[in-house]
């Protein structure tokens, strides 16, 4: 019963970790403009689909195309931010969720024309293969992994933040936008390196994605609803919100489906109201 | 009393010039019959976008007229689908009338308990809420699927004719009338409730609601009210439904059709209730017509529709329109 | 001004911090019926911050506020209001999309409490309408009463945002600058309207412009961060050595104002 509880535990916090780096570039941003971008889970699913392109046509390895992946999906996201973002800044909260809904749509039908509707299916290099054993139980090598490379992206944003002049920056403009635009903080170029860094981040997520869930075309939606589920509970332009809020939900998601299967996302569902219902700015947001 | 300068009275006969049925309303209202002389192959697809405008009516009314920005109206919808299909089924209870107000209630009841906590959360606290509550209520059918039908759907629905006379016949006639007379009649309610001052309360919510208290507002409770409003008017469109189909299924639950129903309403133009309507047939007889069409084809081209309305025509086709005729805009 | 009158606003030793920043110390302030009160003070000095926390909209420490000798300190934004405190926002807070007659209507209506009714129709409350159309002409906007707010010149929107307090048949009125922006022509005649206000209105506005605020107050409250530092009649407000410094560089007060 105990090992079934670790296991439990252990492939939730790694689909938590894997949520967490789709999740975290979405928190800050909206966090700091407050543009609600549902295309977001689209540029998770652009990087997987990179990613399968780098090893499948490019033969190149799985790390390197993690990389690629997250700078695709940087710089498709600053072609956007530019050119069709930025143009609705002001224009409320039902026109940017229309029309990021609308690029999603456009964005699964794209792969689905391209990719066709299947799974895609990539080749693991072997020292990621198979499992570990630990005090009598076998845990994923993969879900290690994952882990692992969620703790350095952790480490690596938290360093960032702390320590980097654009960091501070970042801080300020989440902390009180106008008061940063009053010092003299070009809050725009701001945003637009956080939100490259942010979609790269959700690229990052769909290429490690693949082996642990899957990828098609509807990933965007599909994951979509999860990402908003932890930025919402972790609150917003929060790190370690984000962390907790995707620890939460990756552990809970895998529980519930483990231990009540008939009413898991019920349960998730109710959580998450009640959650929002007690504290709506999530449970680390700002304000 | 003070003498009536020329003033009050300019103000008053604009402000009934805004409560005016202009000739533009009645013809369509007079077209709405067609269908039945010149369509009749169409009549159930008439009945479906008569469902569907008086679903995104509802919407309409808190989402153009009011603000709340809701992604799980479709909650309600089912609720009354399933409400007054399961009298049917289960209880025999066939009457028509009484199963449609009945399905109404029921949703109206839940979307009164719901109410509280939507006027106290506001962006994307309340988007996520009522996007939760729609899945939410989506899971608990499914996993009452004893009770109702789950994914195959809900059995047994039988309903007695209208009044003991109108049977729902197999073209389609019956249904379409119905349909059409409960839209009309829920068009009414609403079209008086926009033009009292409740509606003007709830387009001053809408409008700034940082000013509503600053003149003694309690905003709240009118968004309770409209909310609840939405719900039975949802709840009814979901028993209509379901007594025009005889089944009951999720997908009237599901994320898509309250989803759909917010493309609709930004297709046609928020805050006039035409704009519902007119999203409403365009949405679904678009759908109808490209339905042979692979889906990736649909949603790549809805997808492309929502990103350039939204860019272009900020207030919907009706919005561009009524620039053009000039008609109550500045 | 002659008998005392009966004070209608009362504040008492009224606290607001954010953690180490203290924006109002202990301010204790009387406002009798008819006051033409201005309130005045460096930016910054805590003066919006003080009408947010008489209106209800920040939550004071500690300290009462009473109005007509009921205790308000508890009480919501919105009930204020229905007691009779009305207040103006510094920035324009209206509604874009609303004609000013539907604006000003509504504001009556909802003082009627009949703005939940939503089965008549808007045109049958002829009386809120009338009442509307006449507080529109007073302030003299009649001309564009059919016209959307966001189409009006900012100067007659600042004269909306009056008109939409005074549906609310304030007993004590609050104005944050009401001529905030506003040229200096347009101005004078803004406050003339401000004159001609009911003379058993309560009157407390914050201004900049010490030439309006020595032609129009009765009594001047110095307030300098967060707290207050003189209340007097203008003459010795304006020879006083204390708030001549604290406005050094700002303005010279000597020769301002008709005395």
């Amino acid at each position: 019963m105990i090992s079934q509880f670790a296991i439990v535990l252990f492939d939730g916090f790694a689909f938590g970790m894997l949520l967490f780096v789709l999740s975290v570039g979405l928190s800050v941003t909206l966090g700091l403009m407050n543009f609600i971008n549902l295309a977001h889970g689209a540029f998770g699913m652009l990087g997987g689909y990179i990613a399968v392109v780098v090893m499948r046509r490019l033969g190149l390895p799985f790390l390197v195309a993690l990389p690629a992946a997250f700078l695709g999906a940087a710089l498709v996201s600053i072609v956007f931010e530019r050119t069709l973002f930025r143009r609705l800044y002001k224009a409320g909260e039902l026109n940017q969720v229309l029309f990021t809904i609308g690029l999603v749509f456009v964005a699964a039908a794209s792969a689905a024309y391209v990719f066709g509707t299947g799974l895609q299916v990539i080749q693991m290099p072997s020292f990621l293969r198979g499992s570990v054993e630990i005090g009598g139980m076998r845990f994923g090598t993969y879900r290690i992994f994952l882990i692992v490379v969620a703790l350095i992206v952790t480490a690596l944003l938290y360093f960032g933040l702390e320590r980097t002049r654009l960091g501070a920056q970042i801080r300020a403009s989440v902390d009180n936008q106008r008061v940063a635009q009053g010092l003299g903080l070009d809050v725009e170029r701001i945003f637009a390196i956080t939100f490259a860094l942010g979609s790269g981040l959700a690229g990052l997520g769909g290429a490690l994605a693949i082996e642990i869930v899957g990828l098609d075309p509807s990933f965007g939606f599909h994951y979509l609803v999860y990402v908003l589920i932890v930025v919402a509970v972790g609150g917003l332009g929060s790190i370690t919100g984000s962390f907790v809020g995707a620890a939460l939900l990756g552990i809970s998601d895998v529980a519930g489906k483990y231990f009540v299967p008939e009413i898991g996302s019920f349960l998730i569902y109710l959580v998450l109201i009640a959650i929002l219902f007690v504290r709506p700015h999530g449970l680390f947001g700002k304000r | 009393m003070a003498e009536i300068t020329q003033t009050i009275v300019d103000a008053r006969g604009w402000l009934k010039l805004q409560t005016r049925w202009s000739p533009y309303e009645i013809a369509f209202w007079v077209a709405t019959l067609l269908p039945f002389f010149f369509l009749p192959t169409y009549l159930s697809l008439a009945s479906q976008i008569a469902i569907t405008a008086l679903f995104a009516i509802s919407v309409d009314l808190v989402l153009g007229y009011a603000g709340i920005v809701t992604l799980g109206h479709a909650m309600f919808f089912g609720l009354g689908a399933y409400a007054s299909g399961l009298i049917s089924a289960k209880l025999g209870w066939n009457e028509p009338i009484s199963g449609l107000i009945f399905g109404g209630l029921v949703a109206g009841a839940v979307g009164f308990i719901v109410s509280f906590m939507i006027v106290r959360v506001q962006h994307l606290a309340l988007l996520m809420i009522t996007l939760g509550l729609g899945f939410l209520t989506y899971e608990l059918a499914n996993a009452l699927s004893s009770i109702t039908g789950g994914t195959d759907g809900l059995q047994g629905v039988d309903i007695s004719p209208i009044f003991g006379t109108f049977n729902f016949d197999l073209w389609g006639y019956t249904a379409y009338a119905y349909s059409l007379i409960v839209l009309f009649i829920g068009f009414l309610i609403s079209r008086r409730i926009v033009n009292s001052s409740f509606g003007l309360a709830l387009r001053g919510v809408r409008e700034n609601v940082k000013r509503m208290p600053a003149i003694g507002s309690d905003y709240r409770f009118h968004l309770q009210k409209i909310y609840t409003i939405s719900a039975v008017m949802a709840g009814v469109a979901g028993a209509l439904l379901t007594q025009t189909t005889e089944t009951v299924s999720l997908d009237t639950l599901s994320f898509n059709r309250s989803a759909d129903v917010v493309v609709m309403l930004i297709l046609g133009g928020t805050g006039r209730l035409y704009g519902a309507i007119l999203g409403a047939i365009i949405f679904m007889i678009a759908r109808d017509q490209l339905s042979g069409l692979n889906p990736q084809y649909w949603y790549f081209w809805i997808g492309i529709l929502l990103m350039v309305v939204v860019l272009t025509m900020p207030k919907g086709i009706l919005g561009g329109l009524s620039r053009l005729i000039g008609r109550r805009d500045e | 001004m002659s008998a005392a009158q009966p004070i209608v606003l009362r504040t008492d030793a009224l606290k607001k911090s954010f953690g180490e920043l203290k924006v109002a110390r202990d301010i204790s302030i009387e406002l009798p019926r008819g006051a033409r009160h201005a309130l005045i003070g460096p930016n910054g000095a805590g003066k919006t911050t003080f009408i947010n926390l008489i209106t209800g909209m920040l939550k004071s420490d500690s300290g009462r506020i009473e109005l007509d000798g009921k205790d308000i300190t508890r009480a919501p934004a919105a009930e204020r209001v229905r007691a009779g405190l009305t207040r103006t926002f510094q920035i324009n807070t209206l509604f874009p999309d609303l004609t000013p007659v539907e604006a000003v209507t509504l504001a009556v209506t909802e003082r009627e409490r009949t703005a939940g009714q939503f089965w008549t129709g808007l045109p049958s409350h002829r009386a809120a309408i009338d009442e509307a159309v006449g507080i529109l002409e007073q302030l003299r906007l009649a001309d564009v009463a059919t016209r959307k707010t966001r189409t009006l010149p900012y100067g007659q929107q600042r004269l909306l945002e009056i008109a939409l307090a005074l549906a609310t048949k304030p007993k004590v009125l609050l104005l944050d600058e009401p001529a905030a922006g506003v040229p200096k022509d347009e101005s004078a005649a803004l406050f003339s309207v401000i004159a001609a206000l009911p003379s058993d209105i309560s009157v407390l506005f914050i201004e900049h412009d010490m030439d309006i605020v020595f032609s129009f107050a009765t009594r001047i409250i110095v307030l300098v961060s967060g707290g207050v530092l003189m209340e007097a009649d203008p003459a010795t407000v304006r020879s006083d050595p204390r708030v001549r410094e604290v406005y050094l560089g700002h303005a010279d007060l000597s020769g301002v104002g008709h005395g």
